[in-house]
Parts: C-alpha cells; sequence; structure tokens
C-alpha cells in the first residue's frame, strides 16, 4: 500500500507557482505510449503504483481486472487497450490513476504521470472533426498545447458511460435491482 | 407476559426520550417568551408518559405526572405565568418524574414523599400562590384529579383529562385514593363494604360494560378496586370477545349507602354474574384481607389489559421492601435508557470494520501456517483465539443489524386486500415466522419481490371465487407467506390454494414467444421455471397487476442480486408454492478458496458436496458434447471453469485437477473442474456492482488474506452459462431456458 501517492505532494510545489483564477483548471497529465492525456484533477483521487489484478471473466481486454483498494474493490480499465493499442504489458513503473465518476470509483492503467496543468478555457481546442468510425470521439474534450506537446483531454465521465454504471463499449449489465412493478 | 414486559421496555425507553425532551423544552422556557410549540411538546412529553404509565397501571407515577402535566397546561393556556421559579419547579417536576420511571421499571413503590416537595410547589403555582406552603403531613394531601378544591382555586378552569377517554387515568386516581385511604383506619361514622364482582364469560356480549359498574360503585363512596387477572387464559386462548377478570371493590362509604343501593349498581346483570357484598365493621382489622390478597401476586407490576381496572400497587412496606433489596440500594438518578438510537451509518463502518479485521485476520493465519511446525506453540493458541473472537465479534455486529421480516410481511395485507378489490376475488393472506430475523438490507430488498410474487399469486394464481366453488374449494382463495431459518438461510414460501401452474398455457406461451423451440419436451418443472423468462405473462389481458412485462424474470434477478434463489413447485388445481432462500446476512460468508490457472476463487460452502479426484474409468463423455463424471452412483456433469472463465494455464484434465460436487438451491448437481482447492476461510463480502456492474457466474467478490481480490462464484449462475455455452451445439432442451435467461 506504500506504493500509494498523495496527490498534494504532486501538486504542491506547482500550485504555489501558477496562479488559479476562475478560468483555469487543473488537470493531471499522463502518458500512455508516446501520447499524452489529461484528466481534470477535481476527478483523481488518488494515483498509485500498479499492484498485481485480479482478472474478470469473459470482458474486452481494456477491462484488466479488479483491485483491492482500501477494502474497495474497484475496476482497472487498461487506456492503452481501450484507445486500440493492445493490452498494456505491466511493470512495476506502470501507474494507476484513480478518479471518481459519479458514485463510482474506478482505476484508468496509464504508463506514467507527467504533470499537472493549470489550463485556462481559452487555451482548450476543440477536438478536429476526425471520422467518427476512427476515432470514438465521445470521450475527447479538447487539445491542448503545453510545450509543443499536445495533451489530449479527457472527459472521465464519457470515458466510462454513465448510463447503468456500464463501461463504454461493454454489452448491457441486466439492471441490478429493478423495481419489480 | 413476555410480550406485556417488551412492550414495557419500549415504555420506559420512550419515556427516557421524552424526559429529555421535556428536559431540553423546559430549559428552553425563558420568562416573558414562551414559545407554545415548546411549550406543546412538553406537555404532550409528560402527557405520553402518563398515558403510558396508566396502560401499565403505575398509578404514582400517573398521579404525578398528572399534577406536572396540569401545570403545564395552564402554562399552554397562558393561564400560569412562566416564572424563573416556575421553570424551576418545572425542571424538579422532570427529574422527579425520572425517578418515578426508575422506580416503576425496577418495579419498586417509589418511598412514600418523593414527589410531596414537587406536588406542593406544582400546587402553588398552580393555584397562583407564591408564598410557600409547608408540605405538611405527607399523606394527607389527597390526590389530584379527586382535589377539586386546588384546581377550582386556580384563575382557570382545568378540564379533567378531556382526552382520557379510556378513562385509565380517572380510574388510576381512584386507586390513588384508595391506596392512601388505606393507611388510614376507616373513619368515623363510615362504612366499609367489600363487593366481589366476578362476571360471567359473556357479559360483554350482553352490551354489559363492567366499567361503568364499577365506575357506579365509586360514585358511592371512596372505592378500591382490585382486579382479579388469575381466570385470564394464555395469549393464544384468549377469546377477544370474553371477559376473564373478576373484581374486589373495597368501598368506603356513609351510612346513607345502603346494600340496596350497591345492589342497584348491578341490577341489569345480576343473572349474569356472582356478586358477593359484605358489610363491615370500621375497625381496621378487616383490611387485612385484600391486602394479603394483592401482595402475593406480582399484580403490580403486571399490566392488566383493562383500562377500566388497573390494579394499585399496596403501598404496604412490607410489600417494597424485597423490592428494594433487589433493586440495590434503591438509589435512583433517574430513567438511564437501555436502548440507543445509532445512526445506520455508524452500524455499517463498524461492520466494515470488522470484515476488515477479518480479512487481517486470515492474513495472519495465512502467514502463520508457513511457520515451522510445533514451534510457536502460543502463537498458534492465542491466533486460534483470536480467530474465535473474530468470529463472535462478527457475529455480535451482524446481529445488531438484524431485522424481524416482520416489516415487510406487515405491509403484505394491505397489498392483498387491494389486489383482491382489484381482481374481484376473495383472498386471505395467512403469514407465519414473522419474527425471523435477517439483515436489514435483505429485509429491506425484500419489499419489491414479495410484493410482486404476491400479487401475482392473486392475480394469476389464485381463481374467481365462482369457479372455486365450481371446483369444490372454499371460494376464499388463502395466499400463505412464511420465513424460517433453514441451514443458515432464511427461506421464505409464498404459498396459493389456487389453480396451479397451467403447464399447456405457459408452454404455448413460450413457444409463441420463440422462447423454446417447437416440438421440444420439456418436463414439468422445466415448463414452471419457464415462468421466470423475461416478458414472459400469462395473463390473457394485461391486467393493472401484473402483466405489463415486468414479471418474475426480475423478481428473480432481485433475488438472485441478493445471494438468494427462487424455486416454484406447482400441482395443477392445487395450486402454487415459490420457495425463496436468502442468506442472512450480505456481508459474510464461508467459503472454500479455490485456484485455476493463476486466478483464485471462493466457493460458498453452502453449495458444496464434496471434491474429488475423478479416476479415467468415472468420466464419459455424453453424445460427444459434454463430459459426465461418475460420482457416488449418479452422473453429474462437469463444468470446466476454465473454459467458462478463459482461464488461460489451467489444467485441463479432470484427472489431474479437482472436481468439486457443487448443488444449487433447487438440488440440481454439477461437478465444476477446478485446479486446487486450497483451503475454507471466512471471507466478506464486497460489492463489485458498487464501481463495476455485474458479472454472470460471479455473485460478488472477496479481498483474500495477501489483499488481492478473488471472486465468488454463483455457482447456479455457473449452471446457465455452461448451458449457454453448448447451446449452439447440444440438445434444445439444454439450450431452452439459457438464451433469454441472462441478457450478455
Amino acid at each position: 500500500m506504500s506504493t500509494s501517492t498523495a496527490l498534494a505532494t504532486v501538486g504542491g510545489t506547482r500550485t504555489d507557482a501558477m496562479a488559479i483564477n476562475g478560468s483555469e483548471e487543473q488537470y493531471v497529465t499522463f502518458t500512455v505510449g508516446s501520447e499524452e492525456y489529461g484528466v481534470n484533477i477535481l476527478s483523481v483521487r488518488e494515483i498509485r503504483g500498479w499492484t498485481p489484478e485480479s482478472r474478470l471473466p469473459n470482458l474486452p481486454d481494456y477491462v484488466r481486472g479488479v483491485i483491492n483498494l482500501r477494502g474497495i474493490i474497484i475496476p482497472i480499465f487498461d487506456l492503452r487497450a481501450r484507445f486500440g493499442g493492445g493490452a498494456t504489458d505491466v511493470t512495476k513503473r506502470h501507474v494507476v490513476v484513480v478518479i471518481q465518476v459519479g458514485e463510482r470509483t474506478r482505476g484508468i492503467l496509464v504508463d506514467a504521470i507527467s504533470d499537472i496543468l493549470a489550463i485556462g478555457h481559452d487555451s482548450i481546442k476543440p477536438p478536429p472533426d476526425v471520422d467518427s468510425g476512427m476515432v470514438d470521439a465521445e470521450y475527447l474534450s479538447g487539445l491542448y498545447t503545453a510545450e509543443n506537446r499536445m495533451v489530449t483531454l479527457l472527459s472521465v465521465e464519457r470515458l466510462f458511460a454513465t448510463d447503468n454504471g456500464d463501461v463504454d463499449g461493454l454489452h448491457k449489465a441486466p439492471p441490478a435491482l429493478e423495481k419489480a412493478n | 407476559m413476555e410480550d406485556l414486559s417488551r412492550f414495557k421496555q419500549t415504555y420506559f425507553d420512550e419515556s427516557a426520550e421524552l424526559l429529555a425532551v421535556a428536559e431540553s423544552g423546559l430549559l428552553r422556557l425563558t420568562p416573558g417568551e414562551v414559545d407554545s410549540d415548546e411549550v406543546n411538546a412538553i406537555f404532550r412529553a409528560v402527557h405520553s408518559i402518563k398515558g403510558g404509565g396508566g396502560a401499565f397501571g403505575f398509578t404514582e407515577l400517573v398521579a404525578f405526572a398528572h399534577e406536572f402535566e396540569t401545570v403545564m397546561d395552564g402554562v399552554r393556556n397562558s393561564a400560569i405565568p412562566v416564572t424563573t421559579e416556575l421553570v424551576d419547579t418545572l425542571i424538579r417536576a422532570n427529574d422527579v418524574l425520572g425517578q418515578m420511571l426508575a422506580y416503576a421499571r425496577e418495579g419498586e413503590a417509589a418511598p412514600p414523599g418523593t414527589t410531596d416537595d414537587t406536588v406542593a410547589a406544582l400546587r402553588r403555582h398552580l393555584s397562583g400562590e407564591a408564598k410557600p406552603v409547608h408540605a405538611g403531613p405527607a399523606h394527607a394531601e389527597p390526590a389530584a384529579a379527586k382535589a377539586p378544591e386546588p384546581v377550582a382555586a386556580a384563575p382557570a378552569a382545568y378540564p379533567d383529562d378531556e382526552d382520557d377517554e379510556a378513562g385509565i387515568f380517572g380510574d388510576a386516581m381512584a386507586l390513588i385514593e384508595a391506596a392512601r385511604a388505606y393507611e388510614n383506619p376507616v373513619p368515623e361514622g363510615k362504612i366499609r363494604w367489600t363487593v366481589t364482582f366476578r362476571p360471567k364469560a359473556d357479559l360483554l356480549m350482553s352490551g354489559n360494560e363492567p366499567t361503568f359498574m364499577l365506575r357506579a360503585l365509586r360514585r358511592l363512596g371512596e372505592a378500591q378496586i382490585d382486579c382479579s387477572v388469575e381466570n385470564l387464559p394464555t395469549l393464544q386462548n384468549l377469546e377477544a370477545e370474553l371477559l376473564f377478570l373478576s373484581w374486589t371493590v373495597t368501598l368506603i362509604a356513609d351510612p346513607d349507602v345502603d346494600l340496596e343501593k350497591i345492589n342497584d349498581v348491578f341490577e341489569f346483570v345480576a343473572d349474569e354474574c356472582d356478586i358477593k357484598i359484605t358489610a363491615e365493621a370500621p375497625p381496621p382489622a378487616v383490611v387485612e384481607a385484600p391486602i394479603a390478597e394483592s401482595e402475593p401476586a406480582p399484580v403490580a407490576t403486571e399490566p392488566v389489559p383493562v383500562a377500566a381496572a388497573p390494579v394499585a400497587p399496596p403501598k404496604a412496606p412490607e410489600a417494597a421492601k424485597p423490592r428494594a433489596n433487589a433493586g440495590g440500594g434503591g438509589e435512583h438518578a433517574g430513567l438511564t435508557s437501555h436502548t440507543i438510537r445509532v445512526d445506520l451509518d455508524k452500524i455499517d463502518r463498524l461492520v466494515n470494520m470488522v470484515g476488515e479485521m477479518v480479512i487481517t485476520q486470515a492474513m495472519i493465519a495465512e502467514h502463520v501456517r508457513e511457520l515451522p511446525q510445533g514451534e510457536f506453540q502460543e502463537l498458534l493458541e492465542g491466533l486460534e483465539q483470536l480467530a474465535q473472537h473474530t468470529r463472535e465479534l462478527r457475529e455480535s455486529v451482524m446481529s445488531i443489524r438484524a431485522q424481524p421480516v416482520s416489516s415487510v410481511f406487515s405491509r403484505m395485507p394491505r397489498l392483498v386486500r387491494e389486489c383482491a378489490a382489484a381482481t374481484a376475488k376473495e383472498v386471505q393472506l395467512v403469514t407465519s415466522g414473522e419474527t425471523t430475523e435477517v439483515d436489514k438490507t435483505v429485509v429491506e430488498n425484500l419489499v419489491d419481490p414479495l410484493t410482486h410474487m404476491i400479487r401475482n399469486s392473486i392475480d394469476h394464481g389464485l381463481e374467481g371465487p365462482d369457479e372455486r366453488e365450481r371446483v369444490g374449494k372454499p371460494r376464499a382463495g388463502t395466499v400463505h407467506l412464511s420465513a424460517q431459518h433453514r441451514s443458515g438461510r432464511i427461506v421464505i414460501e409464498i404459498t396459493d390454494d389456487g389453480r396451479g401452474i397451467n403447464r399447456p398455457k405457459v408452454l404455448s406461451k413460450a413457444i409463441e414467444k420463440g422462447l423454446v423451440q417447437p416440438g421440444a419436451s420439456l418436463s414439468d418443472e422445466e415448463i414452471d421455471n419457464l415462468i421466470f423468462l423475461p416478458g414472459f405473462s400469462t395473463a390473457d389481458q394485461v391486467s393493472n397487476l401484473s402483466g405489463r412485462g415486468v414479471g418474475m424474470d426480475v423478481v428473480r434477478r432481485n433475488i438472485t442480486s441478493l445471494g438468494g434463489r427462487i424455486g416454484v413447485y406447482s400441482t395443477p388445481g392445487e395450486g402454487s408454492r415459490f420457495v425463496l432462500s436468502l442468506p442472512l446476512t450480505l456481508a459474510v460468508l464461508d467459503g472454500m478458496v479455490i485456484s485455476v490457472g493463476e486466478e483464485r476463487f471462493v466457493l460458498p460452502l453452502t453449495n458444496i458436496v464434496e471434491s474429488l479426484r475423478p479416476k479415467p474409468a468415472d468420466l464419459h463423455g455424453l453424445v460427444g458434447k459434454c463430459d459426465v463424471m461418475m460420482a457416488r452412483g449418479e452422473y453429474v456433469r462437469l463444468v470446466y471453469l476454465h473454459q467458462l472463465f478463459g482461464i488461460p494455464k489451467a489444467v485441463t484434465d479432470p484427472t489431474r485437477a479437482l472436481v468439486v460436487l457443487v448443488e444449487t438451491e433447487d438440488g440440481s448437481r454439477l461437478g465444476l473442474v477446478v485446479d486446487e482447492v486450497l483451503g475454507q476461510q471466512q471471507v466478506v463480502i464486497k460489492s463489485l456492482e458498487a464501481n463495476f456492474r455485474r458479472l454472470d457466474g460471479v455473485a460478488a467478490a472477496t479481498i483474500l488474506g495477501d489483499g488481492r481480490v478473488a471472486l465468488i462464484l454463483d455457482v447456479a449462475g455457473l449452471r446457465e452459462m455452461s448451458r449457454h455455452h453448448e447451446s449452439g451445439t447440444t440438445r434444445a432442451v439444454a439450450a431452452l431456458p439459457a438464451p433469454e435467461l441472462e441478457p450478455v
């Protein structure tokens, strides 16, 4: 459990340097392969080192499995596999970003944390008009340029489709406790 | 009597809360700024304590509460100005009331004079007198309600308990007077009458009311009324319309009250009762009789279910003394509560912590197993104890959450009424086992399935009254709802005596809906179970009650999500029986840890029959599609977990793996092929759905000793999955329920 890193210490040095005003929001960015992604810091609960998961049967490969997060069981999604890059070959250096989506807590497996950026609303560019068959643009909330790097900002709500709490692209689970009328 | 003592307990608990309400209200009572809501709240609190006390026959307490209440009523009507002194008095009165409650709970009589000072102070406020009046000889003070003088002196008239319809209080007051009169010899010039009134059991049938007669007697003088409950049958045998009580009235009356006047009281019931009236001379010797009578029987602590005649506790010191000893000192600082209300979150946190502790304990046990044998004997013993304590702790914590199913069952009569009205059927609901306890979560989640199933039974199961008559059944159908504990689970049955499942109709409907291939031959049981298929409804017309497309499939899904099973047993023409079996708690289960490939799973112990390693000769292929194994003279189908779950690196040859023989709730068996059985363990059930979703063949998840997650297998789910697995290629029957059952 020592692999858990409190987020405050990651962001501590930078928040001093950067004035946070109303039009800016902070994003945690991380890398998957050569690409850099960002999620709103408010949805990030913690960042932890990779711990072996327990597999779940009969699910797409981007559902890595589940881990024990201090007594609660959270699913881990492999972002590389989610974007069609195949399952990540995990090492101890891989990182899980624990994200709060509504009532649910979920982990996404990424290669490494790279930065915490304060991004103004104005500097977020809309995603280009890509062919919907090529990129599932649903979960992209915008693009940001940081020192020549392009950061793809993700909408966690849409990344894990909110409807019924099911994962985007997964078949719908039977509603667990429908009201029997 | 046990039940009554439980009510009493509730009374004391609630009274403690009411006292606290009154006290905090009193503390906020400021002269000049009277908040009428606040005053009303205090008044109601005191009034409730009084009312309950009257029902249990705590006469002294009631008398005092009445004094208190009368003053509060004055405050309420602004007849008594709120002064600091008044508030002080009222707070003291509240404390005294607490003491009285404490005495009553211990079954002791309060020491004489406990309330006198406070009563005197209360009355001073009532009469508007500011100057202190010396309390004087305590017993000389007559009791409140029957003492019109001080009340009359008050600036406003106080209605004598206009809401005291049952007359509880008035009688109690009379008893107090009578009790006090005891201590005094019969006054000069008065006559003591003893009237024994034994009404026949059917007295009430003729419209007579003993209360009125007793009241009439009381008007003749000072009466002490003793009620005899010795003929009272047990609750089961109690006929509500019969009268089992008899009364002994000791009346101290003026000489002008003669035998005739007393006889007049019983004029209308003379034929329906035994009356013995004796007149006695003034000397106190004769008083001995009633005292001796009331002493041996602990009547004072027994609430009498007839409002008219609570029994006065004998104020005799002989009676009080032994009780005081039992009470240990007899010092009552106030009433302390024996129950507390706790926020559910706090309990859940406790449950979680205990769950974590169970995990930690399992982890330690796992490490200790690796220690060299024979050494660390004391450590091992300590751990053994720890394991036991953990288990007990777990059970205690779980019992906090346990609730009787009556909270669900009690909702059903109304539902049955409504359904019966809507379907124009006559229905009688019989419930049993309401006190069966089960975890709160289970109870709460039972409401919907039970509601639906009972509706279903009435709508589909029961015939209309005319049709029932034709087939020789009583016009009213019966739905029986029962609950009981059975081998660590709660089993709930819903039985109706209706027409049973119409199998040809169900089958044709299923074929029509494409759920069954035409020409498939199904067993009766298989046909019955078709009703659990999604969207299945046999009602000819969509009724308001059921048949809205949500059917028994939803019920089954709800029950399954609680870790339960549902089965149906039906006999055409005789009725159907639905059997639900649910775990008692949703938090912990005893499981067997097994491994397949690199994965570990937990099998609920309740499902496991045995585990064995088959010999090659025991294994057979069945029409080349699935494997069966001969186990104890029976063929069971083998289910390969690694195939169902797609687990790599598993042992695929059953003769080198292990077969765990499992049984589902409906009794069907499967051979689950796994790599290894690692050991038995108590596991904490963790939700997979909370952060993810439900998975087929998986009931929930847990955390093992090393902190890793393991899935808890759902045996019935696995069976359905395996049918599904084979469905594309195998027999029609096996394929039948699977495709629509669990949408994947």
